[in-house]
């Protein structure tokens, strides 16, 4: 079985890396996810993001982290393209999203997985129905469907529970869900929005672990988190937004930077109080 | 073709998973429909009524009658109808006057039935058996129809144009006198252009109201629902793709809710309307919609609505 998913993940990273003849040798791979100078204005006037650049290559797993309000949310809407942002240009395996045709950001979609806090499954579908759903969005046959979706049900360890509704199961069950189903057509890459947000600590490790090991098949992980015991034990790179702006991007980092300075503390301490709103004060 | 049978897989799926949402919408569909239903047929039967009305206003024209030489005798005398080969000529010329409908002739012997007949219901019938001998006062005449009560005015100047001295001259030397009973049409072409208005605003209103009840429903059912959209979008789903499948809901919906309502338009029909036919010239059906077609029409008015209400509401959950 394994064998099986390497030889998926394979194939997936074959199509991702046919290059465009026009490319030059050097941007022949391009990032999956590259960020030029995007700034999002909110139509109030509040600033989501303001001139952000990054790059995450193939592969990478990367944790996002700031306070509440700094933009996380912003940035994840960007690169789903729910949102548009104000200037600057998103970039997802090398193509501008910006010039998609509305048309087109299913298929964008299509090869983003998704996992949010609220878990955001369907109702009314068994566990089953609700991988397989992915797939039939994407018009897969129905044996590719009786293939993957136990696949991919496996992974995340809910093999046994494929007849149940996502109301009879757990939470960290139905946050596994979510992500087998992001999962389910192995997309390069995969955006996690708080994933243990509403969780419990054990629960939570089970969660990065599948996140982990889906990292490790080749899919770039993209983790919005406040978990600081989870960023600080995986040592993964971090990148630490605070007011729309990148402060921090760090190899292997941790939650916060090391060398936080007396201000940051006390601003982060003040965050953690629940005083967020007298952080204009800087 | 995999395609259609899992939109209408998916449409019934929602349909049983959760059917409180498209219990209301059936609901509603079949009252809409039931009103709808009985309205029709009642709107048209009133219309059909006041067309009825202003068709028996006309215009009456009596004629002379003719001495022994065959020249028309002065108004009160008292001689022979004029010669067929005359009325005839007259007949085609009223029939020639524009806006003309028919102009029915009206003999001396005719007119003389028409009143003792009249006169029996009312058990008088005496009356007409105390004409001395043969005489027979009552004048030969045309019942002119115009085609709308509209014209009644310029056929009547047609038969009586302006003559030389400015006065109206009848068109035949046999006309006695035109009777168009001018305030009586009048006041019947008012009352029922006013019921016509009446029935039109109501209908109009009636339809609106329904339409965005039905429209508000199925509404509120996909509201209730805008998270499970969210998620379609989330993993990729085409808007079509996520569209189909609450259509298909909205065809079910439509398509029982319109059912359920043709069933008790049926019935009261069989138990109420059929039995009193015979004796209410009101219900009389002739002129009004016919049942099958009147169930097709509601069948595919609510199919429609329900899915193109389902169609056009999501519209707003599928922006990208």
């Amino acid at each position: 079985m394994a064998r099986r998913q390497t030889q998926d993940v394979l194939r997936t990273r074959q199509r991702t890396t046919r290059r465009p003849e026009h490319l030059t040798e050097e941007r022949a791979r391009p990032p999956i996810v590259e960020l030029r100078r995007v700034t999002k204005v909110y139509p109030g006037g509040h600033v989501g993001l303001e001139r952000v650049s990054l790059r995450v290559d193939r592969g990478e797993f990367v944790f996002l982290v700031g306070p509440t309000g700094c933009g996380k949310t912003t940035l994840i809407k960007t690169l789903l393209r729910e949102l548009q942002p104000t200037e600057g240009e998103v970039l997802i395996a090398g193509r501008d999203i910006g010039s998609l045709s509305d048309r087109k950001v299913p298929q964008l979609r299509r090869r983003i997985g998704t996992v949010f806090q609220d878990y955001k499954l369907l109702p009314n579908r068994s566990v089953y129905d609700n991988v397989a759903y992915a797939l039939q969005v994407i018009g897969a046959s129905r044996s590719e469907i009786r293939r993957k979706v136990p696949d991919a049900l496996r992974l995340v360890g809910l093999a046994d529970k494929v007849k149940n509704f996502p109301d009879q199961l757990s939470g960290g069950e139905q946050q596994r869900l979510s992500v087998a189903r992001a999962f389910v057509n192995h997309p390069p890459l995969l955006l996690a929005d708080e994933p243990t947000g509403n969780l419990d600590p054990n629960t939570s490790i089970g969660i990065m672990q599948v996140l982990y090991r889906i990292n490790r098949t080749g899919t770039t992980v993209f983790v919005v988190t406040h978990d600081r015991e989870m960023v600080d034990k995986m040592r993964r790179r971090v990148i630490q937004l605070d007011s729309g702006r990148i402060v921090r991007d760090q190899a292997a980092g941790t939650y916060t930077s090391d060398d936080e300075s007396t201000r940051e503390f006390a601003r982060r301490v003040r965050e953690e109080m629940g005083l967020e709103g007298e952080r204009s004060a800087y | 073709m995999g395609r259609i049978f899992f939109f209408i897989r998916e449409g019934l799926r929602a349909l049983r998973r959760s059917p409180a949402p498209s219990l209301a919408a059936i609901v509603t569909v079949a009252v809409t429909a039931l009103v709808l239903g009985v309205l029709i047929p009642v709107l048209q039967s009133a219309n059909g009524k006041t067309n009825e009305v202003r068709n028996q206003v006309g215009l009456r024209i009596f004629l002379s009658d003719v001495d022994a030489s065959g020249q028309p005798l002065p108004v009160g005398s008292v001689g022979q109808q004029a010669p067929p080969a005359q009325i005839q000529e007259l007949q085609a010329k009223l029939e020639a006057i524009p806006h003309v409908q028919s102009a029915q002739f009206v003999s001396k012997d005719q007119a003389k039935t028409i009143l003792s007949d009249r006169l029996r219901d009312e058990n008088r019938e005496d009356i007409v058996a105390q004409l001395p001998g043969a005489r027979n006062p009552l004048p030969a005449s045309f019942d002119v129809q115009p085609d709308d009560l509209a014209n009644l005015g310029s056929v009547r100047a047609a038969i009586t144009p302006p003559g030389a001295n400015g006065k109206p001259t009848p068109i035949s030397p046999l006309i006695n006198d035109v009777n168009d009973s001018r305030d009586d049409a009048e006041k019947i072409s008012g009352a029922t252009t006013a019921v016509r208005w009446v029935l039109g605003v109501v209908s109009g209103l009636m339809l609106i109201a329904s339409l965005l009840l039905v429209a508000n429903t199925i509404r509120l059912s996909i509201y209730a629902r805008r998270r499970e959209v969210e998620v379609m979008r989330l993993v990729g789903a085409t808007n079509w793709f996520i569209r189909w499948p609450f259509m298909v809901e909205g065809l079910v919906c439509g398509l029982v809710g319109a059912g359920v309502a043709i069933g008790f338009l049926l019935l009261g029909k069989t138990v109420i309307v059929d039995p009193l036919k015979n004796n209410f010239n009101l219900i009389d059906s002739t002129g009004t919609i016919g049942f099958s077609t009147l169930a097709l029409v509601l069948l595919g008015v609510a199919m429609a609505v329900s899915a193109m209400g389902s169609g056009l509401t999501l519209r707003r959950f599928l922006r990208i």
